[in-house]
């Protein structure tokens, strides 16, 4: 893209960089804000008289001595017993990611390869079910759960997330395992190994780009969900997000704002480490398959 | 492939996907046909050796509790529950219709009614989101892809946040930035020079709030989907169509346009499935007052304080399911009918 033809005029280069600069305070300045604010009181980071309490922590200093405090993080994490929710999400999430790729690769596969028509259904299928709204779903759990004794316990949970995801992990991993040659895994067919076999040979070691965009909406899903986990778990085995909304209630009658804003910010440092690691391959997973179906 | 090992390979995902999406479609649809037992009345008599008899009726709580928990579905109420006032308010309809007033005083009569207020919120949120996000994810893959390549990392992982940051936290840290106390309230009172202008005064602000909250999730999906694609527009076809004295306007239309124009579709289905389920934001605003959506209904119905209404939530699932599939419908079968073309 460097030869004269593709350059672009200067005016052009300026106002789509201004507006890229634009787009990234938007998208940006709100998390930048919070996780600013959550190391300073409640009275400056919801300053009624200038917003430059928060950012210089005036009130803070008065009251903690420093600008910076983690009295949030401290009533968070400690008082309210937040580092049990985390480890209810690493839980949840770890193994939500990794049943729905072992499941979703193995069906995928299987989808691409297949040159039946019941295939063409499958997908359509599962592309309705991909439709249905969380929670309604989650409407027709309880009962049933209730009666089995199954309601409250992380496996549950687990599992229906798994079910939940299945539909677009399948979509994504079969538009990507179309686009890998028929050739690599019947060459291995013809070698004399069985279908697993050519799977776990030939097609497993070049298929890891599009597994791991897969692996990060998946992941995304269980670490992100509020319907389910709100719904289904009970109150010591709840993952972090419905423990945020449910002790937003309580913490705000009782003054510590803070507490709230501190674990939503420790919520979101997970991803931002997330997608540090992996943008790159969320961009080169989707180019190589799914964008393509 | 034979069918005996496709299905060996298929058949967890299969299993997992019949029992937990399509059993519990059948079991809302069952649910929602019954209603929960009334509560068992007893007469009883009481005399008094001088004053006479009086007779009271009490609940019997011991045998009401008995014959719900034997019988935790309730007795069947046929399509009951989809009739009255929570849900489709025929009876209520037809009132409003044959009163006698005005026209918008009947439509803002209609608009009382739950469902109705629920489902005109999710219409409305569907269907400006998803164009509008979609608009603005476009103009920013173009953009992005114009900007120097050393500065393009920092901007995706910027680009991303709002999507990947879960919608409950991600609706709070707007909240609290707009509450009056915040920074974006108290920019905005003080710009407007109204102290009393807040973004959850009115449902119309709350309307607005919560669609531009909206549009800011949900672009970066379409952004990160349409920069993918840019990456995949065959350079020889652009090329020639700059060969052709194609000026940079007809190129984005003529070329860059109908490449993508399958990834639009594919967006417009997931953001359409995605912002027909709005609940987060709701909460996270706390705007139920002034919008509510179907997902909010049901979920409220089974977190209510006294008694878990299952057979209110599955007639309203039901009826979002329905709507669901109407709205899809169209785009369902289009997508059906270009893969059939394909295989």
């Amino acid at each position: 893209m460097s030869s004269v033809a593709h350059r672009r005029p200067f005016h052009l280069a300026a106002m789509s960089t201004a507006f890229v600069l634009f787009w990234l305070v938007l998208a940006a300045f709100p998390y930048v804000w919070t996780v600013w604010g959550s190391f300073k009181v409640e009275s400056d980071f919801f300053s009624r008289e200038t917003w430059q309490n928060a950012v210089f922590g005036v009130k803070t200093i008065q009251q903690t001595g420093s600008a910076f405090t983690g009295d949030g993080y401290y009533g968070a994490w400690v008082e309210s017993q937040f580092w049990r929710s985390v480890i209810n999400t690493a839980i949840v999430a770890t193994c939500v990611t990794t049943i729905s790729l072992t499941l979703g690769t193995l069906g995928g596969y299987a989808l691409s390869r297949s040159v039946h028509r019941y295939k063409f259904w499958i997908l359509i299928v599962a592309l309705v079910f991909r439709a249905m709204p969380d929670i309604t779903l989650v409407s027709g759990y309880l009962l049933p759960f209730f009666q089995l004794n199954i309601w409250g316990y992380l496996p549950t949970t687990i599992i229906v997330l798994v079910a939940l995801n299945q539909p677009f992990t399948l979509w994504m991993l079969y538009s990507f395992f179309v686009n890998i040659p028929k050739e690599l895994d019947e060459s291995a067919l013809v070698d004399g190994c069985s279908r697993f076999q050519a799977f776990r040979l030939a097609v497993m070691p070049v298929m890891w780009p599009g597994v791991i965009t897969t692996g990060l909406f998946s992941f995304l899903l269980g670490y992100n969900d509020f319907a389910v986990t709100s719904m289904l778990l009970t109150q010591e085995n709840q993952t972090m997000i419905p423990k945020i909304s449910s002790f937003l209630f309580k913490i705000q009658s009782e003054g510590h704002v803070m507490y709230a804003v501190a674990a939503v910010v420790s919520a979101t440092a997970p991803l931002f480490v997330l997608i540090m690691f992996f943008q790159r391959q969320l961009v080169a997973g989707l180019t190589a398959g799914a964008v393509k179906g | 492939m034979p069918h005996r090992t496709f299905l060996a390979f298929i058949l967890p995902s299969i299993v997992a996907m019949l029992l937990f999406i399509a059993t519990p479609i059948v079991s809302i649809v069952v649910q929602s046909l019954y209603i929960q037992h009334d509560k068992i009345l007893v007469m009883s008599e009481t005399c008094q050796p001088l004053g006479g008899c009086v007779k009271e009726t009490r609940v019997d709580s011991e045998a009401t509790e008995k014959i719900r928990r034997e019988q935790p579905l309730g007795k069947f109420n046929g399509f009951g529950i989809y009739e009255d006032h929570n849900h489709l308010a025929f009876l209520d309809i037809g009132n409003i219709v044959s009163a006698n007033a005005g026209f918008f005083e009947k439509v803002s009569r209609l608009y009382d009614l739950p469902f109705y207020r629920a489902l005109v919120f999710t219409l409305t949120y569907a269907l400006t989101v998803t164009p509008l996000a979609m608009c603005l994810g476009f103009v920013i893959a173009l953009a992005v892809n114009a900007v120097p390549k050393f500065i393009k990392g920092p901007v995706i992982f910027f680009s991303l946040l709002p999507m990947v940051v879960t919608p409950l936290i991600g609706s709070l840290v707007v909240f609290w930035m707009i509450n009056a106390e915040g920074i974006l309230g108290a920019a905005i009172q003080h710009i407007t020079n109204n102290p009393d202008l807040s973004l959850k005064a009115s449902p119309t602000m709350t309307w607005i709030t919560l669609i531009c909250y909206g549009i800011w999730t949900n672009a970066p999906f379409s952004f990160i989907v349409f920069y993918s694609g840019l990456q995949t527009v065959p350079s020889d076809t652009m090329e020639s169509a700059m060969i052709d004295g194609a000026s940079r306007f007809q190129r984005v239309r003529f070329v860059i346009l109908p490449t993508l124009l399958p990834l639009a579709v594919f967006v417009t289905l997931v953001q359409l499935m995605d912002n027909f389920r709005v609940l987060e934001p709701i909460i996270g605003f706390n705007a139920a007052a002034n919008a509510t959506s179907l997902s909010y209904s049901i979920y409220t119905a089974l977190n209510n304080q006294s008694a878990q209404l299952f057979s209110s939530a599955a007639a309203t699932s039901v009826l979002t399911i329905t709507g669901v599939i109407i709205l899809l419908t169209p785009i369902l079968i289009r997508t059906a009918r270009e893969f059939g073309f394909r295989t």
